[in-house]
């Protein structure tokens, strides 16, 4: 029997004690997802992610599409990163249709992705700024992030939604003075980027608040299939542009970077680094690049691939972006499987936050390299 | 045209218009002359330089404007005119309204864009007037579930006591709404009230993001407040008053910051924490809270807060102006504009400020308070008491016994305390290692609450 309390005193049960939080879909902090948490005081001891409120069914579309009409609607989960998400599919359905892409659009190419890699990044970071409340690493990204989408601009006719690859190279050359403008805006972009370690980076308040926070160990990082800059973060070195080098990224010369930490402050200095990176991997594409020539191969209409199947993966802003093409012998895909960094990373995320502290929430969340669209396919 | 006026008619328009201006001029010659002179018979009529001001002065003023002087400036001596216009809510508010413009516009410059820009065609001057104007047309929504009188008088508190503040701090010799002896005290007891506004704000919403928002606010301010008060005492060791005149017009040689670094540097993070500025913006981190305890506020109460904060914004930075930099006082112009030169001063400190720090979390705002704040402060007060015990010289006279301090004295201390700040922000710094350490502890902590 127990004892019986005076009415109105009870015993505190472990449920009195937490709270549910449900931060999103209208919140400032989640993103088209939800992210159901419970609290105990100021500690997160149950985290859920709920992505899929922005799921539109891209693998289904590309089924009732042809090869060519794939193009537009497959950029839109990352509509800042379409160069590299384009990429995958470009390379697969080459290897389907037997085609090789002239030396000029391959170099043309990866410009175009670093480039894009830089406007997503940009973008990232500066949604990574207002998270931990600095509001000028908010308007400082997004408003340098300018200048590269004119640079694509005037490269692809559009400022973000490019379509530009298509397989058998790319669908335009580029203008006539653009190696000028772009080594110029490049190595303004890489100037500004220093500046960017001068107030956010080096800033000795960032540091406390990131550093040792929802660490990912080496193993788990691995076993948990975290993939970009999440893994190079916790130490890992796995890049797929040196590991399995595709179009002409072996001819170039760049690294990887690593940081052994496997911490948010880790997590989200490897995109920076990236970023640096990728400035020199333009300029060394711009130099190397055969100054005229074809840039696209001329394709029969509507193409139909032979009875087999291909897998292809890029480096893209976040990791690890495959997309696994089957076809019978028809001019669309019969499927279209489509692997995302975002995904891979998400699955990291409950394990980072539960025992964290709720303030720790937006740098956890948001270095872990996300965006929803993408993950939600 | 049409659907406005179906049978409009200019004959129609005319009627109306005389048959108004008759009536008009039949209620007048009726009723409201008789009742002015019946009032006129019972009041009595104010004297100003001797001179009597009958109704017919005052209708002789509004001819000849120059006759209406000594009127302005008796009305400028009464209390009314400071309360409501010059040191009081007016000023305040027009600076209020300035300030939340330089805020916008130079948070914008560092920002590399431009900030309000159409609005008013100069510079977007207009923009604030036109915000207040969406503020007010907005709906204003209320929890089904909020505790509803608390839930309106929250605004009203918090800008009623950010207007409090304002009667306490002195403009120029002289202009200060309430020179009250025990004036620093009163600074104190104002301060006191935001914890507790802010908490019922919160606790009325009913919301759970509000709630911890409040909760934060709460733990934060009073863990400031204590610093924040200690930091001042000080001042009153060595000028022996309270009452902020006074505290000003001792510093007419030198301002207080250079004899004391510490209380100064203290006082001016407190006020940071205390405004919930960043980084100290913990209550309304809108990644986390979606706004803290303003997030179940719209329209025009939130635009009530919004202007309360503002206004709590441009007093502090009065009042650290005048307790630690002369206030009023400076050489070749007016007093109110050096007032306001140091006001925006400070004023833009906080906007860079903003502008440069990212914000903090919770448990490192309290052990900063705890840890670094209130050891500094009471080595500010130590050290000071000590200087006044030892360089001091004990006078007796009628209002008691007092220790002096001559000129010499206080350049000792001056530098004393200087080398005395430097000494104990590193080492106090080094002590409680508010870096990697602190965190690693943080996370081992979580470990075992995971566990459980």
């Amino acid at each position: 029997m127990s004892q019986k309390l005076p009415p109105g005193l009870q015993l505190e049960k472990v449920d009195d004690r937490i709270m549910t939080l449900n931060v999103g879909p209208q919140h400032p902090g989640s993103g088209h997802m939800r992210i159901i948490l419970k609290v105990d005081g100021d500690y997160i001891v149950h985290c859920d992610p709920d992505p899929g409120y922005v799921h539109r069914g891209e693998e289904k579309m590309a089924e009732y599409r042809n090869y060519i009409t794939n193009i537009p609607h497959l950029e839109r989960p990352v509509i800042h990163d379409s160069c590299n998400i384009l990429y995958p599919y470009c390379l697969g359905v080459e290897e389907l249709l037997g085609l090789e892409v002239p030396e000029r659009a391959k170099y043309i190419r990866v410009i175009a992705a670093e480039l894009n890699r830089c406007v997503y990044t940009q973008y990232w970071l500066g949604i990574y700024g207002i998270f931990l409340g600095h509001s000028t690493m908010f308007m400082w990204p997004v408003g340098d992030r300018e200048l590269l989408i004119d640079l694509l601009d005037k490269m692809t006719g559009a400022r973000v939604t490019h379509a530009y690859f298509v397989p058998g190279g790319i669908r335009n050359d580029v203008p006539a003075n653009f190696e000028d403008v772009c080594l110029r805006q490049v190595n303004y972009f890489e100037k500004r980027l220093k500046e960017y370690a001068d107030v956010f980076y080096d800033n000795p308040i960032l540091i406390s608040r990131t550093k040792d926070t929802g660490i990912l160990s080496r193993e788990d990082a691995i076993k948990l299939g975290t993939t970009g800059s999440v893994l190079r973060a916790s130490g890992v070195d796995f890049d797929i542009r040196k590991k399995e080098p595709y179009d002409v990224y072996e001819e170039l010369d760049f690294q990887t970077h690593v940081l052994k930490e496997g911490d948010s402050y880790a997590r989200s200095k490897i995109p920076w680094l990236d970023m640096l990176e990728s400035c020199r991997i333009i300029r060394d594409a711009l130099q190397k690049m055969p100054k005229s020539g074809s840039v696209r191969i001329k394709l029969k209409p509507n193409p139909k691939g032979g009875d087999t199947e291909v897998y292809r993966r890029v480096e893209s802003g976040r990791g690890s972006l495959g997309m696994h093409i089957v076809s019978q012998n028809k001019p669309q895909p019969y499927r279209l499987k489509i692997s995302v960094g975002s995904f891979r990373n998400l699955i990291a995320m409950p394990h980072l936050l539960t025992g964290e502290k709720l303030g720790n929430l937006p740098p956890v969340y948001w270095s872990l390299n996300y965006w929803p669209v993408e993950a939600d396919r | 045209m049409s659907v406005i006026a179906p049978k409009f008619r200019l004959g129609y328009l005319i009627k109306g218009i005389t048959d108004n201006i008759f009536w008009i001029i039949i209620l007048v010659t009726l009723i409201a002359i008789p009742v002015v002179q019946i009032v006129l018979i019972y009041i009595d009529f104010p004297i100003i330089d001797g001179e009597i001001w009958n109704p017919f002065r005052v209708l002789d003023a509004m001819t000849h404007p120059e006759r209406a002087l000594p009127l302005v400036k008796s009305f400028m001596q009464t209390d009314l005119f400071k309360v409501v216009a010059f040191p009081g809510f007016g000023f305040a508010a027009l600076i209020a309204a300035a300030v939340i413009f330089v805020e916008r516009k130079m948070l914008a410059k560092l920002q590399l864009r431009v900030g309000p820009f159409y609005c008013g065609k100069v510079e977007g001057i207009l923009q604030l007037m036109g915000d207040g104007l969406k503020l007010i047309s907005k709906e204003i929504i209320i929890p089904a579930k909020a505790d509803k009188p608390l839930f309106w008088a929250a605004p009203v508190l918090f800008a009623a006591t950010a207007a409090a503040f304002v009667a306490l701090i002195p403009v120029a010799p002289g202009w200060v709404v309430a020179d009250i002896d025990l004036g620093l005290l009163a600074v104190f007891a104002v301060i006191g009230f935001f914890p507790i506004i802010t908490i019922v704000s919160a606790w009325s919403a009913n919301s759970k993001f509000p709630f911890i928002g409040g909760i934060r606010a709460l733990f934060q301010m009073v863990s400031f407040e204590i610093p924040l008060i200690l930091s001042l005492l000080g001042i009153v060791m060595l000028t022996g008053t309270l009452n902020l005149s006074e505290i000003v017009e001792s510093q007419a040689s030198f301002p207080w910051i250079i004899f004391m670094p510490i209380g100064a540097i203290v006082f001016f993070i407190c006020i940071l924490a205390e405004l919930e500025r960043i980084p100290f913006d913990l209550p309304e981190a809108e990644t986390e809270l979606t706004g803290g305890f303003h997030t179940e506020y719209s329209g025009m109460k939130f635009g009530v807060f919004q202007a309360a904060e503002f206004g709590a914004v441009l007093i502090t930075s009065a009042l650290i102006s005048t307790l630690f930099l002369k206030g009023w006082e400076g050489p070749f112009l007016p007093s109110h504009v050096w007032f306001l030169l140091k006001l925006f001063f400070f004023a833009f400190i906080f906007i860079w400020i903003r502008a440069t720090l990212p914000r903090l979390r919770i448990d490192q705002i309290m052990a900063y308070a705890w840890k670094f704040l209130l050891p500094l402060s009471l080595i500010n007060i130590f050290v000071v008491a000590a200087e006044i015990l030892l360089l001091g010289e004990q006078i007796t006279d009628s209002s008691g016994v007092r220790m002096d301090l001559t000129a010499g004295d206080m350049w000792i201390m001056a530098g004393i305390n200087v080398v005395v700040a430097i000494v104990a922000v590193i080492g106090l710094s080094k002590i409680t290692g508010m870096d990697a350490k602190e965190s690693t502890k943080v996370a081992s902590a979580t470990r075992i609450i995971e566990g459980t």
